[in-house]
């Protein structure tokens, strides 16, 4: 029965139907359960399927339009364990989402639940399809969905210009996708990502291959807001709505990454593969100045959900440099690193809103020592560092530690040092802000952090112990997923599917089904001591980075200086860069794409 | 066939992207991603073209015809950009509403 690989996109779009045609008929009492019910409903179909997938791959091809002779006819949807789990995860965050804002929206709430399904369609579909022009329309689904959600209060400019941001920088990306996604059907003749794969692979890549490569990867990277298409991001997420921040933060920018790794291992890898070192070298080199740059900027910002806006950045930095490593290891660590920080990050915008409500704020500054009158909320937020952070056995730590072993194999040992690095000073940027908000350390002043955006329209009617609630289930469930018995080497297992493009084109075309032993047994996580010193070294760094966030007076006079002298420009530069508009926006992309593309141009050609 | 319709594809699409890039009106700018986006469209309908194809419809005769799974992408393609226009022109909208002003440059609320 492969109809069920139908449902996570099915189930959310009838239901937006559903709700948007009876809210107004339904009492107000049970207005908000309808929505929460078929998010619920669709994960309990996204999991079925992973639990399914573990065994075996499967395909459902819409309207019986099956493939003859090995020809993709169809629109065909294939479900493995990474792209299920992405299912799941996005839908897990929507639910989660649509429970917290019990109450929450006070304007046209019956829109916001009505979006909040579609988004989560588009993404599902996203993760599950496999065909290039159906994960295109998605991606647009998705798109669209989000835009509206960002720039939900449109009585306001600062909403008004995220969105905008947020918007033409997608959609270029999209034009980007469909302008690559036509070439390679001109090239090949298919649209089934299985038909071009097994059309390209075998054949040197030519010109045309490595400007569709270039233009669709460019286009993902916008969505994933990797360094330098990601300006829009800390834009659209210091403006949305609360719960919406929550799940683009952890599903929007990570089914982007996924797509990455979906389109190079299955489509491109043919071709690729006799240059695989430069594809890894330039999403690398782009990785980890995601990941540090960002580092440093979410240390600068005040404003509590454009700093979380950046260490998401960041965490997407670190997860690209899983990927880009190109081997099964590695990207289990990125997959594992992806829910892990996905969880503990929705958890801490949904922090913020509690906070919100309370004090009708969200700047750190502004909430000195006022979060003393929440103290169980002050601990689940430091529990949501300790997860981001990955110390040992706890929250992103699995996924840290596999990546690590990845990249210590491939000889890159310089690499785990500096993720740490990055790890550890955007997470100490969250724990200065936790310091000084629930526990009142450090100055109320300082002049080095970003003026505030104009703040938000508290919404008062939401339920507190809701929020709460759920705010500390969803962090628990990141901390929970770093000692999951038996997941690294489930996604271990999951990755090396991933990567084996036959087996995925033969199940696909040819209808070669292969089983997959039983799930691997179930051991608890043995990390190598490296890893646990890379733990334990992040830790220190972020303790420190808080540190000096809040104590930077104390040092001696002259180091600060020195110091000042050495790092204000750059910090100035950095802060100008991030210039609010939109067309420098497009700028950076237009030049990133000519950059990636002109390296990838001059390496990936011939044999 | 000629290249004619590749180099027209890939003007309008560079043309459209230089417009986004330097636009001071956000009316404007939702104009030059469409021009983008026929960059797209013309790409397409290029790739699918046969000298002397006519539509494909195969009854009664079979006769040389074009692709259509082209066309059916460019139509869906239509549709789902009238879609992000109409949302961009809205949210102009709201901008002038709330600024007086449709130019991104003085409607940067925030920085950094």
């Amino acid at each position: 029965m492969s109809t069920i690989l139908a449902f996570p996109v099915a189930l959310p779009l009838v239901g937006a139907a559903f709700v948007a045609l009876t809210d107004d008929w339904t009492p107000k009492a049970v207005k908000e359960f309808p929505a929460m019910l078929i998010a619920a409903a669709t994960v309990a179909f996204s999991t079925v399927i992973l639990v399914r997938s573990e065994r075996t791959t499967l395909v459902h091809w819409f309207g019986g339009w099956h493939p003859r002779h090995g020809l993709a006819l169809g629109v065909g949807f294939v479900a493995e364990p990474l792209g299920a789990g992405m299912a799941v995860l996005a839908g897990a965050l929507v639910t989660a989402s649509l429970v917290y804002s019990w109450r929450y929206m006070e304007e046209a709430p019956r829109l916001y639940r009505v979006l909040m399904l579609v988004f989560l369609a588009g993404m599902s579909g996203f993760a599950l399809s496999g065909d290039i022009f159906n994960m295109f329309v998605w991606f647009e689904l998705m798109g669209v969905a989000a835009y509206a959600l960002a720039g939900y209060s449109i009585e306001r400019l600062g909403p008004i210009q995220g969105a905008l941001n947020f918007a033409i920088t997608n959609t270029v990306a999209a034009l980007f996708l469909l302008f690559g996604t036509a070439l390679l059907y001109g090239h090949t003749g298919a649209l089934n990502l299985a038909q071009i794969g097994r059309s390209l692979a075998g054949h040197h890549a030519g010109g045309v291959v490595i400007v569709a490569f270039t233009l669709l990867v460019a286009g993902l990277l916008v969505k994933s807001a990797v360094v330098p298409f990601h300006f829009w991001l800390a834009d659209a997420y210091a403006v949305s709505p609360v719960p919406v921040c929550a799940v683009f933060a952890g599903a929007m920018s990570e089914v982007g990454l996924f797509g990455i790794a979906r389109w190079y291992w299955t489509v491109f890898s043919g071709p690729l593969d006799p240059h695989a070192h430069a594809v890894r070298d330039v999403l690398l080199a782009m990785g980890l100045v995601t990941a540090l740059v960002s580092a440093v900027m979410a240390f600068l910002q005040r404003h509590l959900k454009r700093l979380l806006a950046y260490t998401v950045i960041s965490h997407v930095g670190i997860a690209l440099c899983g990927i880009a490593l190109l081997d099964s290891k590695a990207l289990a660590g990125a997959a594992n690193l992806v829910i892990s920080n996905g969880f503990a990050t929705a958890g801490l915008f949904f922090a913020c809103g509690v906070l919100l409500r309370e004090f009708r704020t969200v700047d750190e500054l502004l909430l000195h020592g006022r979060g003393r009158a929440l103290p169980f909320l002050g601990v689940v937020v430091a529990l949501a560092a300790v997860a981001l952070v990955g110390v040992p056995y706890i929250g992103s730590f699995l996924g840290h530690s596999t990546l690590d072993e990845g990249a210590t194999e491939h000889g890159l040992r310089w690499l785990p040092p500096l993720l740490m690095l990055a790890t550890g000073i955007s997470a100490g940027a969250v724990l200065r802000a936790a310091a000084r908000i629930f526990l009142g350390w450090g100055p109320r002043e300082d002049s080095l952090l970003t003026p505030e955006p104009p703040d938000e329209v508290p919404e008062t009617q939401a339920s507190r112990p809701v929020m709460v609630a759920v705010t500390a289930v969803v962090v628990l469930i990141g901390i929970g997923l770093g000692f999951a018995p038996g997941l690294e080497d489930r996604s271990e297992h999951a990755s090396d599917r991933f990567r084996d493009r036959q087996a995925y084109v033969e199940r696909t075309l040819d209808g070669k089904v292969r089983r997959y032993g039983p799930p691997a047994p179930v051991v608890l996580h043995r990390a190598k001591p490296s890893s646990i010193a890379y733990g334990i070294g992040a830790l220190l760094i972020a303790i420190a980075t808080a540190a000096l966030g809040l104590y930077r007076r104390r040092v001696p006079a002259t180091a600060r200086r020195a110091g000042a002298r050495l790092l204000d420009p750059a910090v100035a530069g950095l802060k100008t860069v991030h210039s609010g508009v939109v067309g420098d926006y497009v700028m950076w992309i237009t030049v990133g794409t000519a950059l990636v593309g002109g390296v990838w141009a001059l390496t990936l050609h011939g044999p | 066939m000629s290249y004619l319709p590749y180099a027209l594809a890939a003007w309008l699409f560079v043309v459209g992207l230089y417009g986004v890039v330097s636009s001071r009106n956000l009316i404007h700018l939702a104009v030059c991603l469409t021009v983008m986006q026929s960059g797209t469209y013309v790409l397409l309908l290029a790739i699918g073209y046969k000298n002397g194809g006519a539509a494909p419809i195969f009854r009664p005769t079979r006769h040389k015809a074009v692709d259509p799974v082209v066309q059916a992408l460019t139509l869906t393609d239509i549709v789902v950009s009238v879609t992000v226009v109409a949302l961009i022109l809205a949210l102009a909208l709201g901008a002038h509403k709330e600024s007086g002003s449709v130019n991104p440059d003085e409607i940067a609320d925030f920085s950094g």
